[in-house]
């Protein structure tokens, strides 16, 4: 099958600045697809040029197979959901939602029936006559949204749509969003600096840093397999531990202690060594530790009470680090200065180069 | 704490009475030197036009408070005066149109640089107000002239001498010229509170440029047309100075019709409701065009 969205080898400059670098990324059809990263990585800027807003510098960008690298926004068969959604202040809500059907001349009946179809799909039917500025900011960015799909676009683009809303709305609708996606079957590209969200929604994501695309993969082998420091460090709470390579099986940390992970990197080389604190366990010194398991010999240090976890910060002769252990009935609690044991699974560890 | 807590429970209201009162004084000291200079210089003078307008002049061109009647208004029906009124309103709404046309694109093209040049192309809008307003009406005179640098240059090129200066096309040119910063300023303020995002999703929502800055930019910055138009007819339609200096020795606005009613004629009760005349229908016509704006935005 075409793939929705193909860019091959993109560059984009502005003026001495490259905003994105050598980008090759293909977008499956119906994918929900996340470009995550932190501000200024790239991901907008790709996503523009997706629509039509800015052109490559260099590259190839095609959707559904047609190339429309230097085609204006309005022959691109995408539409966009904005940051803080750019709803036309002086139209209503219908009017909103109709102006993509009216530019393209659809027949006034059409047109009524579809904004009607749009604007019950996303539960603000009964808004349909007000100003956006007399709605809120959740029920403005449905008007986004609706405004977008009611022209079923074959992509839809959405920069940071959630980001206004406040918690518990944006976890509302990130499941909102998700499912919408499923019911219409349109391709998604969703960026967002928000690694929840992109972790949460997407079938695969793609994490930039500094104009290049690092890693491409679905939420779970992004979080546990990160092929890179920056990922590691990036998508949730980790430890990032400087090590030694000494074999495919085998790495030494600093204060010579070494563990069993698997890697690629020759032997010798300077590596880290990423671990997440939840895949880390605190054992007592007497206790019966696995015998395929990492371990370290620790001290606590300080231990914070976050209602669900406790985290742990414990001294090892290969650095501080921070475990996080489930606020379970009856867990065994370690007071600071106590000695105890830090193990986790060799699958757990991750080692990353440069 | 606590008895500090039952002191403010009692004291709330008629503290923040008094604090209203304090705020209101405040304010009504504020606006004085507004209100001092407006009665002062606008108020009063107003009313001695309107007196004058009821009175009678004698035959030696003396005005006499008494005998009030309604003689100056009467005369407002002749026809020289609809002509001229027509000629002045035509001479506004033309000046108006070619400063929207020529300020819109400016403007425009001001409020999408970087700040930097912004401010440069600004201050390039305001430097002539650094200058008479009289001085630089005179220098188009000499560039209108038969003898000046266009005429020169038709010539020199074979053509006939530019017979420009006294039509009333050099009275439209320095009116554009004089009142175009006026056109400008709104506009370009309008502008630079565009919201561009809007006209990217007019074009993603399949608009073409053109239909995306008829969508979107246009009724978006109508505000500032409104003010910028306003602006720019209201003393187009009374000016005095630029008719006086580039329309020659014939009447050509009501403006300099006024002045000469006071000066050459001597006539202060038919200048006076000439006055007050243009004044009532620009503020009639002011009040319609913003009640008309205010329900389309």
């Amino acid at each position: 099958m075409t793939p929705a969205v193909e860019l091959s080898n993109v560059t984009k400059q502005f003026g001495d600045v490259v905003a994105v670098r050598d980008l090759d990324l293909t977008i499956a059809d119906g994918e929900f697809f996340s470009l995550l990263g932190p501000s200024g990585c790239g991901k907008t800027t790709t996503l523009r040029m997706i629509a039509g807003f800015e052109f490559p510098t260099v590259g190839s960008l095609r959707i559904h197979g047609h190339e429309m690298g230097l085609q204006p926004p309005n022959k691109r068969p995408v539409n966009t959901v904005f940051q803080s959604y750019a709803l036309f202040p002086h139209m209503t809500v219908s009017e909103n939602v109709g102006f993509g059907l009216r530019m393209n001349k659809r027949a006034t009946a059409e047109i009524g029936e579809r904004v009607t179809r749009a604007l019950g799909m996303v539960q603000l039917a009964h808004r349909a006559d007000a100003k956006p500025n007399e709605l809120s900011g959740g029920q403005q960015q449905r008007v986004a949204l609706a405004r977008a799909l009611v022209n079923e676009p074959e992509v839809l683009l959405l920069d940071e749509p959630l980001g206004a809303l406040d918690l518990k709305l944006r976890q509302a609708m990130q499941l909102e969003l998700k499912e919408l996606q499923q019911r219409v079957g349109i391709t998604f590209v969703y960026v967002t600096h928000d690694q929840d969200e992109a972790l949460t929604m997407s079938d695969r994501i793609g994490v930039m840093n500094e104009g290049s695309l690092l890693q491409i993969g679905e939420p779970q082998q992004i979080y546990e397999h990160p092929t890179s420091r920056f990922v590691a460090d990036f998508i949730g709470e980790i430890n990032l531990l400087p090590a030694v390579v000494v074999d495919h099986e085998s790495v030494r940390l600093h204060g010579g202690h070494v563990i069993r992970a698997t890697t690629g990197a020759a032997a010798g080389e300077a590596v880290t060594v990423a671990i997440r604190p939840e895949r880390l366990e605190l054992y007592d010194l007497d206790e019966v530790i696995p015998d395929t398991a990492n371990r370290l010999e620790a001290t606590v240090q300080r231990r914070i009470y976050h209602g669900d976890v406790f985290y742990y910060d414990v001294d090892t002769p290969a650095g501080v680090i921070e475990a996080k252990e489930e606020n379970r009935p009856g867990v065994e609690l370690y007071e600071i200065g106590e000695k105890t044991v830090v193990v986790w699974a060799p699958e757990a560890t991750t080692v990353v180069q440069e | 704490m606590t008895t500090g807590t039952a002191e403010v429970e009692t004291v709330t209201p008629e503290l923040e009475a008094a604090a209203e009162r304090a705020q209101s004084r405040r304010g009504v000291l504020i606006a004085l030197p507004s209100w001092a200079y407006l009665i002062l210089f606008f108020a009063v003078p107003l009313v001695i036009v309107l007196v004058y307008s009821f009175a009678t002049r004698s035959s030696t061109g003396l005005t006499q408070l008494e005998g009030w009647n309604l003689d100056s208004y009467a005369r407002l029906w002749d026809p020289l005066v609809g002509e001229i009124a027509l000629r002045s309103l035509l001479l506004a709404t033309t000046t108006t149109v070619i400063c929207l046309v020529v300020a819109y694109p400016f403007a425009y093209y001001i409020a999408t640089r970087r700040p930097v040049v912004r401010n440069v192309l600004l201050i390039l809008v305001m430097i002539p107000f650094w200058s008479n307003f009289l001085v630089r009406t005179y220098a188009w005179r000499v560039l209108l002239g038969t003898d000046g640098p266009l005429s020169q240059l038709s010539q020199s090129l074979g053509g006939e001498p530019i017979r420009l200066l006294f039509t009333n096309t050099a009275v439209l040119i320095g009116l554009v010229y004089g009142f175009l910063p006026f056109m400008v300023l709104p506009l370009y303020a309008a502008l630079e509170r565009m919201d561009w995002r809007l006209v990217e999703a007019a074009r993603d929502l399949y608009a073409n440029g053109w239909t995306a800055f008829r969508r979107v930019t246009w009724p978006l910055s109508r505000p500032g047309v409104v003010a910028g138009s306003i602006l720019v007819f209201i003393p187009t339609l009374g000016a005095y100075v630029t008719p006086a200096i580039l329309g020659g020795a014939k009447t050509v606005m009501l403006g300099d019709y006024i002045v000469s009613q006071f000066l050459a004629a001597r006539n202060q009760p038919f200048g006076s409701a000439l006055s007050i005349a243009v004044m009532s229908v620009m503020l009639g016509a002011t009040i319609m065009y913003f009640r008309s704006g205010a329900r389309s935005l």
